[in-house]
């Protein structure tokens, strides 16, 4: 082609499909049970898998024997994961893992092999640094300006300390797959945010080549950044059915085991010190942090977040390894910790100014956030503000209501990348005008499957009902991980080049039944048309010019680093928080939280919402209830359920008044990732609504009537 | 979970006969949402299940004069919307977390309950123990006792026992044997080891049914922070005679605050002939915990304890409709 068709997206105010609140194409499938996960996957020869793994923190192995188990009827075969002279460094390593024909055999045969372990010593938690001793490194110092000559010249100095504790994905389908190993090919199913790559992650393993492995997943329940490689359970699933003679092994974690070895986000704490002129400016930043992500340590924190830019600076960071299980990406990595220490000590800094904290982090975002977002920080504080109601119903911290409930405001800010992903998709056009999309993506429960269904119907000037869509297996055109809020670029810009390319065909097509040069021609309302008005073809009429039997199939691709105007990184948001506090109980409740945030370019307003509903309901769930708790003396975790791990209900979580900032200078930008930037913020803002309520900061998150009681009452948290 | 016989009695004949004179050889089912957890976690091991939802003499509720008599299958949800049971009871029956469990979850099963000690959970037994030494007092005691000063630390998961005990009720228990009556104050137990039930049931008895005096100023609140499937932290169950405005006599029963539920004479008698307010039931509610030993990290439910019958006090002499 001579030429490079124009991909750009229609403007605005012409888009038929895209900018529709369609409502997302496989509900009907979910909400009635139909739409099939990869852990209600069954069949007649399916054999079932089951972990013993170790109850201690850190022990070494030294005797497993199998024979127990290999006695067992209906045990078809075992696998021996951690062997003698393994050292094992958290509670729920997995030790051996036995198929069987039935789920209840699989788990008593592996409960009676014998495991024998000399128990070392351990340390499971981190939020006390002095009883941390050798387990804590120097992970970071950094000095900017000079911050000591800032504080000494400070009109206010503030003082805090704060903590946001491990919490854990809790994905609702826990961690598995079902595979099948026959003869050189390996037939998978995995539950994955990663379908195409699956495949390349897991051959090295199995020494088997890429292409005999066949992967398929058509719905994935959670993954939040913790899905992304078959990891070890994928190898031993494997390894199970080569041994049971390929027979499909089905191997999904226990609750108690996803708790404590399927990922956790890091925790994050640091002591913080401002500096600034009376005015609100703040001056000087100081922080001493520490966190853990597990036996590697982890955990860092970008501080101070987003307003980077603060000229004088002391910071040190450190890691702590503990012996628990390790970090895995969670819905924006480091940044809900980020945005929590941050956020609070600019609160604090407001309180001992007696100034409105809504206008201290407009002048210091308007300062110090990078340049490209300050005039959207400012016009979100001040619609955000609208929304909350903020200027009839914020007080000066501890002003607020008499009596025992006391109501606050606090403010919390977001910014996050989610630049497109490397896509290709396929686009079919048949003869007998019908339409078929290929990526091999996933939808994680996002609403992937209906976005790029409204980019294709947009392109071709049809109805959402008229395009056809596969995703979810390796044997489609390539796409990439969904994670850091990448998917919708990737499989928008992909969707759209592969469904132009194809359309341009088809204009070749039907050009000379229309007299006209193809590119005289455009897809609008179910018809090729010469563009301007004039003579024109039903869309089924104009696919019959491809010739009996035949079909254009085109595809097009995305290029994370050559985007070509379709997709863009940079999404910020405002969030703010009004909770009450009973002083008398120290329950926290949610009246109302309100959003406020961009992400460019929407395809569909509805599932956009939807995306920053679900963030904001995740977020309000760790701000209130959710933290991993160990027990230093058994080394164990005492919540590894979701029964004292509390997650919030549906009553719990207050109104959500969630605004898209999609002015049409955002629109332009083109399409960016939401999946993340809305998660971030919630501990920042809920917290700072709870000091603003009581008048006092409680350090730690979650917001838990043992932490607001001890705050009220002197005693430490 | 490991293998069991089921075994599905059409009376209570039959029940008992099927029971084992020892701990951990039967287990009695009913509404299952507790006992399925313990098997699934192995903490009970039964060789036999004796299912006895299809008793009919278990079930109902049935005024008799001045007293209802409860029977041991009511679930939460019949008990909660009986117009016949005193206030306190209802609303304990209401409190009862999620809509599942106040839906499956039964009279019998709420009293025989184990505890939801997380170490008792883990293995460790009912006085949690490891090597010997106890792990509640240096431990995650955030949800344990702040009463009895040990060696028990767990506290008791009862909704109803707190409401019951205030409101005199009795409780009925059927061995093959016999049967026997005593107070409910009396079928919760302070264990001193690990081998004595925190109930006084016998491993061959049923729990058939509680009887319950009638009441008219009485309730029951309950600090409980998920409205969501959640335990309550603390509560509290009132039951008070007026004479007029006054007070003439008050059972004050706390409860999540104990291995048993946790009954105030000090709160009692700080209220006898005065009237209910603000003042005198924040008075009474410092009585009822100035005799609290909290752990490391429970303080706070003190203070919980405090409010819980502060506020049932307040809401025990509110007019209902």
């Amino acid at each position: 082609m001579a030429n490079t068709p124009d991909y750009s997206w229609p403007p605005m105010e012409t888009r038929q499909v895209m900018g529709q609140n369609i409502k997302r194409l496989d509900g009907p499938q979910k909400s009635a049970g139909r739409a099939k996960y990869t852990s209600d996957f069954t069949r007649k020869d399916l054999l079932f898998a089951a972990y013993q793994t170790s109850p201690y923190a850190h022990a070494r192995v030294t005797k497993v024997d199998t024979t127990p188990a290999e006695r067992m009827p209906g045990v078809k075969a075992v696998q021996v994961v951690s062997p003698a002279g393994t050292e094992v460094q958290w509670e729920g390593t997995e030790i051996v893992a036995v198929a069987a024909v039935t789920e209840e055999i699989a788990t008593e045969a592996v409960g009676k092999i014998k495991v024998e372990y000399e128990v070392l010593p351990h340390l499971v938690r981190e939020d006390d640094l002095t009883k941390a001793g050798t387990h804590v490194k120097a992970a970071g110092e950094k000095t900017v300006g000079d911050p000591e000559q800032a504080f000494q010249q400070a009109e206010v100095t503030s003082d805090g300390h704060y903590g946001i504790p491990v919490v854990t994905h809790c994905c609702l389908e826990t961690h598995g797959q079902v595979i099948e190993w026959r003869g050189d090919h390996v037939n998978c199913w995995p539950s994955t945010q990663d379908v195409t790559r699956y495949a390349g992650t897991l051959a090295p393993n199995l020494k088997v080549p890429v292409a005999n492995i066949d992967v398929r997943m058509d719905y994935v329940g959670g993954g939040f950044g913790s899905k992304f490689a078959p990891d070890s359970w994928g190898e031993v699933c494997a390894r199970l059915s080569q041994k049971a003679g390929g027979a499909p092994v089905k191997l999904f974690l226990d609750r108690a085991t996803e708790q404590l070895i399927a990922g956790n986000r890091p925790s994050a704490y640091a002591k913080i010190k401002l500096g600034g002129k009376k005015d609100g400016t703040i001056t000087a930043w100081q922080s001493e942090s520490w966190a853990t992500g597990g036996v590697t340590g982890g955990g860092s924190p970008p501080l101070p977040y987003i307003i980077a830019n603060i000229p004088n600076q002391r910071q040190n960071h450190s890691a702590v390894s503990v012996n628990c299980g390790p970090q895995r990406a969670w819905r924006a990595p480091n940044n809900q910790q980020a945005s929590y220490l941050t956020c609070c000590a600019i609160e604090d800094f407001a309180a001992k100014a007696a100034l409105d904290p809504l206008e201290v982090f407009k002048t210091n975002l308007n300062l110090y956030a990078p340049e490209a977002r300050r005039a959207t920080y400012a016009w979100q504080l001040d619609k955000a503000a609208e929304l909350a109601e903020w200027k009839q119903l914020w007080k000066l911290r501890g002003q607020g209501s008499k009596g025992a409930v006391k109501r606050g405001l606090g403010i919390g800010f977001n910014a996050w990348a989610g630049m497109g992903h490397n896509s290709q998709c396929r686009a079919i056009i048949h003869a007998d005008g019908s339409v078929e999309i290929e990526i091999g993506t996933q939808d994680l429960g996002t609403g992937t499957r209906t976005i790029i269904t409204q980019v294709a119907a947009e392109t071709f000037g049809l109805p959402v009902g008229a395009v056809g869509l596969t995703i979810g297996s390796n044997q489609l055109p390539p796409d990439s991980a969904s994670g850091g809020s990448t998917t919708v670029g990737g499989v928008s810009a992909s969707t759209r080049k592969a469904s132009v390319n194809a359309l341009a065909k088809l204009y070749e097509a039907a050009a000379p039944a229309l007299g006209v040069e193809p590119a005289q021609l455009e897809a609008r309302g179910g018809k090729i048309q010469v563009k301007g008005g004039g003579k024109s073809l039903t869309w089924a009429e104009a696919c019959r010019k491809i010739g009996g039997g035949g079909s254009i199939s085109e595809t097009g691709a995305n290029d994370s680093r050559n985007p070509g105007g379709l997709i863009a990184a940079g999404a910020s948001g405002i969030q703010i928080a009004d909770v009450s506090v009973d002083t008398e109980t120290g329950v926290v409740k949610v009246n109302r939280y309100v959003a406020v945030q961009d992400c460019g370019l929407i395809i569909n307003p509805r599932l956009a919402e939807s995306q920053v509903y679900g963030a904001i309901i995740m977020g309000i769930s760790t701000a209130l209830f959710e933290q991993r708790v160990m027990d230093e003396q058994t080394g164990r975790m005492l919540n590894a359920d979701m029964e004292f791990y509390k997650l919030a209900g549906i009553s719990d979580i207050g109104d959500i008044v969630v605004h898209m900032d999609i002015r049409p200078e955002n629109d332009k930008r083109g399409v960016i990732g939401l999946g993340e930037p809305p998660a971030i913020a919630i501990c920042a803002a809920i917290g700072n609504a709870v000091a603003n309520a009581i008048g006092v900061r409680v350090p730690r998150i979650p917001m838990t009537p043992d932490h607001v009681l001890d705050t009220l009452d002197g005693r430490a948290v | 979970m490991q293998n069991f016989e089921y075994a599905n009695p059409a009376s209570l004949q039959q029940a008992t006969a099927l029971l084992a004179a020892k701990w951990g050889e039967t287990d009695v089912l009913a509404g299952g949402t507790d006992l399925l957890s313990l098997m699934k976690e192995e903490i009970h091991t039964p060789k036999r299940v004796v299912n006895i939802k299809s008793i009919p003499e278990l079930a109902g509720i049935r005024k008799a004069g001045a007293q209802v008599h409860i029977g041991a299958l009511v679930t939460m949800d019949e008990l909660a919307g009986s117009g016949d049971v005193p206030h306190a009871l209802a609303a304990a029956a209401a409190g009862v977390p999620s809509p599942q469990i106040r839906h499956m979850g039964t009279v019998g099963g709420d009293l025989c309950q184990r505890p939801r000690c997380w170490y008792f959970r883990q293995g460790h037994g009912l006085l949690a123990t490891k090597d010997g030494k106890p792990l509640i007092p240096n431990g995650e005691n955030q949800y344990h006792a702040i009463f009895g000063g040990g060696p028990a630390y767990f506290v008791s998961a009862s909704s109803l026992g707190p409401a019951l005990i205030a409101l005199n009720a009795r409780i009925k228990l059927v061995s093959a044997k016999g049967s026997r009556e005593l107070p409910v104050k009396e079928f919760f137990i302070q264990p001193k080891d690990d081998a004595t039930r925190e109930i006084a049931l016998r491993p061959d008895e049923i729990l058939t049914e509680i009887i319950v005096p009638a009441a008219t100023h009485s309730s029951t609140y309950e600090v409980r922070q998920r409205e969501a499937l959640d335990w309550p932290l603390a509560t509290a169950s009132v039951a008070l005679s007026m004479k007029g405005n006054t007070v003439a006599a008050a059972r004050i029963v706390m409860g999540h605050v104990a291995p048993t539920p946790w009954e105030s004479a000090a709160a009692a008698k700080a209220l006898v002939g005065k009237p209910v307010n603000e003042e005198t039931a924040q008075a009474a509610g410092k009585a009822a915990v100035a005799g609290a030993h909290p752990l490391s990290h429970n303080a706070y439910k003190v203070q919980l304890a405090k409010v819980a019958v502060k506020r049932a006090l307040l809401d025990a002499v509110q007019a209902r409709a």
